[in-house]
């Protein structure tokens, strides 16, 4: 078929940047390098389910919840009345939220630690109105905080898309059949955007588990998440084989949070049908 | 007359952005009428609608439903159902919970809305669709699902914007029966949109004809049919020669070169006319028996009879007629005195 024919760059890009480095983690995280050679083992894995790494695991997956989860409550409003706005204004308001994200991700994010520090911005605004600092940088806060403030516009924007994209006319049936602002809200706005819903919380879920970089600089040198974690086997400790068994798990977490994402938009639709 | 006025539209207009859509309208629907709105596109039918369903606010002059001003009642409180021109139908729903949405709002319990859903797809002709998603019918099948779903309320007044356009003649005939038919047992007063001028002529109680933000004229069908009050009326429902004339007297008119007589009067001496003749008041005859002679151009053979169009007086005109001339035939064309409808002349746009 010459259908395939183009297909042909794609794959060979595919294979390249993400099979082959596939196959490595799965090689590095079952083997281990003895004296004679290399041997099959499940010694990494057994390593990542010790007490301590079990703990790193579970505060990286609480903090990306607590992150996601305050991503959609900020984010959902936001994103309402930007597409409730009119015209001229949705554009600025739109730009308000882009415009960071030009910015390096690692600049915005040590403007806010030195926003944070003990004598930082922040700190100086409170004295100034005669409020007790607020010494929230290097604890779970601080990375939460961070984390919002970078994933935001990724839930913003795909609930605003589909938010702007419900027909007026919908709104105006649902009214003449005698709903009020908050039935139509829930009976009708809502529902229709849920897909928005679900793609951004899977874009702000899947960055919140496996950052690094925000945990390092807002959470102090002895803060580890998982993406720490992984950083540091290859980095520092040069131990691949457990580095590999790290990711493989963390990848395994992805893919259940996708499937259960996806499971949720089919109820949708199955529900439709029903 | 004494009806009872149930919605009144008094010195209502509309302005959009400084363009006007409405124009100073007056019109009253009474209880359990059919009234339609017929006029072509832009004339600002749908506006109309939404002036009284309550999604546009009158520029000026104000609306009365039941002798009490709605103007700050938003749509959700109104006693009103709409079936929108394009549906806007719950794409997140299937076909029976897009029908209940009404209902469920107003808290009925399940048996009831089973119950009212059921009845309303049969009417419309549905039964069996239930479950499907609305975005998986067809264009005909997703306007009686909208029909539906505004009926189903029971609303003292239903406004429907060309409910039935998207649909095939047959079934088209069959709904407009249906509608009609619900609408006298129901008791639910129609307002009606259309572009169509036989279906308004066979459904309506009360024609209103609107042209550029206002209305030409209101009337039963058979005045608006036969008394047309100017040339546009004449030439929106059904067909018609429109061609000028001038008055000599009363029941004196001549067109086309010739001086006939007819039954209007109430012009002044030598003022210009709007002469109407219906296609099918045109009688054909030898040359020699009438004042008009022409050239037969071209015949057309539509179903009932021949469409033809004879040329005389260089003026081109539209003849209805069972019996057939070939093209080229001399003929004589009689109208009769009382199928001369005189209009005043009234400048457009
Ligand atoms: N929201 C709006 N903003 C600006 N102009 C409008 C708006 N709605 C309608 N108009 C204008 O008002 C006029 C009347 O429009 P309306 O929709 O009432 O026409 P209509 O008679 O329903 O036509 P159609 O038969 O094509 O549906 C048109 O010129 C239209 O462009
Ligand atoms: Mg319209």
């Amino acid at each position: 078929m010459n259908r395939t024919r183009p297909m042909l760059p794609y794959m060979v890009w595919m294979t390249i940047f993400i099979v082959v480095p596939l196959f490595l983690i799965v090689y590095y995280a079952f083997t281990s390098t003895e004296f004679n050679g290399v041997a099959l083992t499940l010694d990494n894995f057994r390593r990542v389910f010790q007490p301590v790494y079990m703990k790193v695991l579970w505060r990286s997956v609480k903090l990306a919840v607590v992150s996601t989860a305050v991503c959609l409550f900020v984010g959902y409003p936001a994103a309402l009345i930007m597409a409730g706005n009119a015209f001229s204004r949705k554009n600025t308001v739109i730009m308000l939220f882009v415009i960071p994200m030009w910015m390096n991700f690692l600049l915005r994010t040590y403007a806010w630690l030195t926003l944070l520090e003990r004598s930082g911005f922040v700190n100086q605004f409170l004295a100034r109105i005669g409020l007790p600092s607020l010494n929230i940088l290097y604890t779970d806060s601080a990375v939460v905080l961070g984390m919002v403030y970078n994933f935001l516009p990724f839930m913003i924007l795909p609930i605003y898309s589909v938010l702007s994209k419900i027909d007026r006319g919908v709104l105006e049936a649902a009214a003449d059949l005698g709903a009020n602002k908050v039935v139509t809200f829930l009976r009708v706005i809502l529902p229709l955007s849920l897909p928005g819903v679900i793609s951004g919380i899977t874009m702000v879920f899947m960055p919140a588990l496996t950052t690094f970089v925000i945990s390092r600089l807002l959470g102090g040198g002895q803060y580890t998440l998982i993406g720490n974690l992984i950083e540091q086997q290859f980095l520092v400790v040069g131990d691949w084989g457990f580095g590999s068994a790290i990711s493989m798990v963390m990848i395994i977490l992805i893919l259940i949070s996708m499937a259960v994402m996806s499971f949720f938009e089919d109820g949708e639709e199955g529900r439709a049908l029903w | 007359m004494t009806d009872q006025q149930l919605v009144h539209l008094v010195g209502v207009s509309k302005i959009y952005d400084g363009t006007p859509a409405l124009k100073e309208i007056d019109l009253y629907i009474r209880r359990n009428e059919f009234l339609t709105l017929l006029g072509p596109s832009g004339c600002g039918k749908t506006t109309t609608l939404r002036l009284i369903g309550g999604f546009e606010q009158p520029t000026t002059g104000k609306i009365l439903f039941d002798g009490r001003d709605i103007s700050s009642i938003p749509p959700y409180k109104r006693r009103v159902n709409t079936v929108f021109q394009r549906y806007a139908l719950f794409s997140h729903m299937n076909v029976f919970e897009n029908i209940a949405f009404g209902l469920r709002i107003k808290k009925m319990d399940e048996k009831t809305i089973r119950a009212k859903v059921g009845k309303m797809l049969d009417l419309v002709n549905l039964t069996g669709f239930e479950t499907r998603s609305v975005d998986s019918l067809s264009g005909g099948q997703q306007q009686r699902v909208a029909i539906a779903r505004a009926l189903v309320n029971e609303p003292e007044v239903l406004l429907l914007d060309e409910p039935l356009a998207a649909l095939d003649l047959k079934l088209r005939r069959e709904m407009q029966h249906e509608l009609k038919n619900m609408q006298k047992q129901l008791g639910i007063t129609f307002v009606f949109v259309t572009h169509d001028q036989e279906e308004a002529l066979s459904m309506s109680d009360t024609i209103a004809v609107m042209k550029d933000g206002e209305i030409q004229q209101i009337g039963t069908p058979e005045d608006i049919y036969n008394e047309p009050r100017n040339a546009f009326v004449a030439g929106f429902i059904g067909e018609s020669n429109i061609v000028d004339g001038v008055m000599h007297e009363d029941k004196v008119v001549e067109f086309a070169g010739q001086v006939f007589d007819c039954v209007d009067g109430g012009f002044g001496k030598m003022e210009p006319v709007d002469v109407v003749i219906r296609p099918e008041d045109v009688k054909l005859v030898q040359p020699e028996e009438a004042k008009l002679q022409g050239v037969v151009k071209s015949v057309t053979f539509i179903g009932v009879h021949y469409e033809m169009i004879v040329q005389a007086a260089g003026i081109d005109w539209l003849v209805h007629s069972t019996l057939m001339e070939p093209v080229g035939a001399k003929v004589g064309m009689l109208v009769a005195p009382m199928d001369i409808h005189i209009m005043k002349k009234v400048s457009f746009g």
